[in-house]
């Protein structure tokens, strides 16, 4: 079994915390797991993604041509990443930053308006949680108890108070994600 | 003990296994795309438990220098940086070399020449392997290709830099720098105590004690003769390392009629090319150096006979790939493919470059 996924957005959506955390659950499963950043001079509203790879195989190329699922969460990575995602492969993609629908008919496309959803729990850093609790809905790649278990091991011990607050966002997130 | 596995970042990874070694020393100068090294090492503070003194220097220049003077007293001593700071750093190189003392060397390289960009390069294959700073000299060059490799090979470089008193340096790039990969961390290791230095490093000064003549450290020998000499014991030296530890790593070559040659994070993405060329049903296979000097070159030769062509796949413009014509004399087509200045291929990329030049 093996997933290789890319998460794109822009700097401050916390796309690369994201992918850690989806990582470090890998780990917590026992899976192999590759995390790739695109690193650069990007800051808060520049573009950044991750690649995530989840495999009970070691992985090959943390560099991929194509994906099994894309996780959009702006206009600019929808551009450059919807024609990458493998035939019979899955979108998921944030409501709010996104201008053009989905073209591809070939894949499975979702979407979780998780900016409304972190305005609405008035916590915008719930924003990452919330699609990832979207995207575990629909593959659920790795158990929660092992997602909270990352959690821990990916924030620093003053940040463990946020735990629940994460725990409650991804929960939302299952809740709220649609299929286009 | 159970295994400790941790998820992290090849270059978080080089500062935890340089403490957990043992080292005595780390001298740098911040440059992307390999900061977290002494980040980690300013954040772990080891200079409260092992000892180990960890020090931002002024300059590159001063950081290798504060390595040539750490590596004279038998010291675990080390530096990094990425290639425009590899650069600086050439001269300390040479003198390290010269004076026949080991220390460790990182370089996580970044698209050049000049200050050039910060993402992944290759192009600093021939500054390590030929030269780079000036005079006969060779490094003993460790190619990771993966997080584990870069805690692994801290140990490694060390244990060969001391077992030939020479300078060992781990060559990586961008890729393996800033990825995170389940890693099992090595075993910790006290630092080596004043006794246990001047037992194992007669050569080392220490202070002179009544019983002995002075040990000197220097690259400098004005007698052209002596100078022939030295380096004459450097050569026979840099011949018994060709002999004894050429590393590489080969996947799926036994039936293979084309070989891909690639080293740290290329040879990652020509596994993929791997995988995807035998869904294919294309025999392909790939060498991957592990040292990139002393070279592989007997074990690319052997293949000279075996395959219909060889792909270098290097992130630069050609530079291993001369080493592979070497290797194989003329007696099987050897071809170049690369992206430069920071671009990374994809594996259909080097897929559609194989079958160009190769088919």
């Amino acid at each position: 079994m093996k997933q290789e996924i890319i998460i794109a957005g822009f700097g401050g959506q916390g796309v690369l915390s994201m992918g850690k955390i989806l990582a470090y659950s890998g780990l917590m499963e026992g899976k192999e797991v590759t995390w790739m950043p695109s690193y650069g001079p990007e800051q808060r509203g520049g573009t950044a993604n991750v690649t995530v790879i989840l495999s009970d195989d070691p992985i090959s190329s943390p560099i991929l041509n194509e994906y099994d699922i894309a996780i959009i969460l702006n206009q600019p990575s929808m551009d450059k990443f919807e024609s990458k995602v493998k035939p019979g492969g899955i979108l998921i993609y944030d409501g709010y930053g996104i201008h053009t629908p989905v073209k591809r008919t070939d894949i499975s496309v979702y979407r979780v308006d998780a900016m409304d959803a972190a305005t609405e729990m008035k916590n915008e850093k719930a924003f990452n949680m919330l699609i990832l609790g979207g995207l575990l809905k629909i593959v659920p790649m790795v158990q929660l108890e092992n997602v909270l278990l990352g959690l821990k091991k990916s924030l620093p011990e003053r940040h463990h108070k946020l735990i629940p607050m994460n725990e409650a966002a991804i929960k939302k997130g299952m809740e709220i994600i649609q299929k286009m | 003990m159970a295994e400790e596995i941790k998820l992290m970042k090849g270059n978080e990874v080089v500062a935890h296994a340089a403490i957990r070694y043992g080292v005595d020393g780390y001298f740098g100068y911040p440059i992307t795309p390999q900061s977290e090294i002494l980040e980690t090492l300013m954040a772990e503070m080891p200079w409260e438990t092992t000892g180990m003194v960890v020090l931002q220097a002024e300059s590159e220049v001063a950081a290798i220098n504060m390595v040539y003077g750490g590596a004279g007293t038998g010291k675990r001593v080390m530096t990094s940086s990425s290639s425009p700071g590899v650069s600086l750093k050439q001269e300390g190189i040479s003198y390290i070399a010269g004076a026949e003392l080991p220390c460790l060397i990182v370089n996580v390289m970044r698209g050049g020449p000049g200050l050039g960009t910060i993402q992944p390069s290759q192009a600093d294959y021939f500054q390590t392997v030929k030269g780079g700073g000036h005079g006969d000299y060779r490094l003993i060059t460790l190619a990771p290709s993966s997080v584990q490799e870069m805690a692994d090979f801290v140990g490694l470089g060390f244990d060969l830099a001391f077992k030939y008193c020479n300078p060992a340096i781990i060559l990586a790039d961008g890729i393996i720098g800033q990825m995170m990969e389940k890693v099992v961390m090595p075993p910790f290791r006290p630092r080596k105590t004043e006794e246990e230095i001047i037992a194992e490093c007669p050569w080392a000064v220490q202070g002179k004690t009544k019983n002995r003549k002075a040990n000197v450290i220097t690259s400098l020998e004005l007698d052209p003769a002596k100078m022939e000499e030295n380096n004459l014991r450097f050569q026979a030296k840099y011949r018994k390392i060709e002999e004894n530890e050429v590393r590489y790593e080969e996947f799926q070559c036994d039936d293979a009629e084309y070989l891909l040659v690639a080293f740290g994070s290329s040879a990652r993405i020509c596994q993929k090319v791997v995988e995807i060329a035998r869904g294919e049903g294309i025999k392909l296979g790939l060498l991957r150096p592990i040292t990139l000097w002393p070279f592989p070159t007997k074990a690319i030769a052997a293949y000279a006979d075996k395959v219909k062509g060889m792909l270098s796949v290097e992130l630069n413009a050609g530079q291993m790939v001369e080493d592979i014509r070497l290797a194989v004399n003329g007696k099987v087509k050897v071809e170049h493919f690369g992206r430069l200045g920071g671009i990374v291929f994809t594996p259909d990329e080097v897929l559609n470059a194989l079958k160009e030049k190769l088919f």
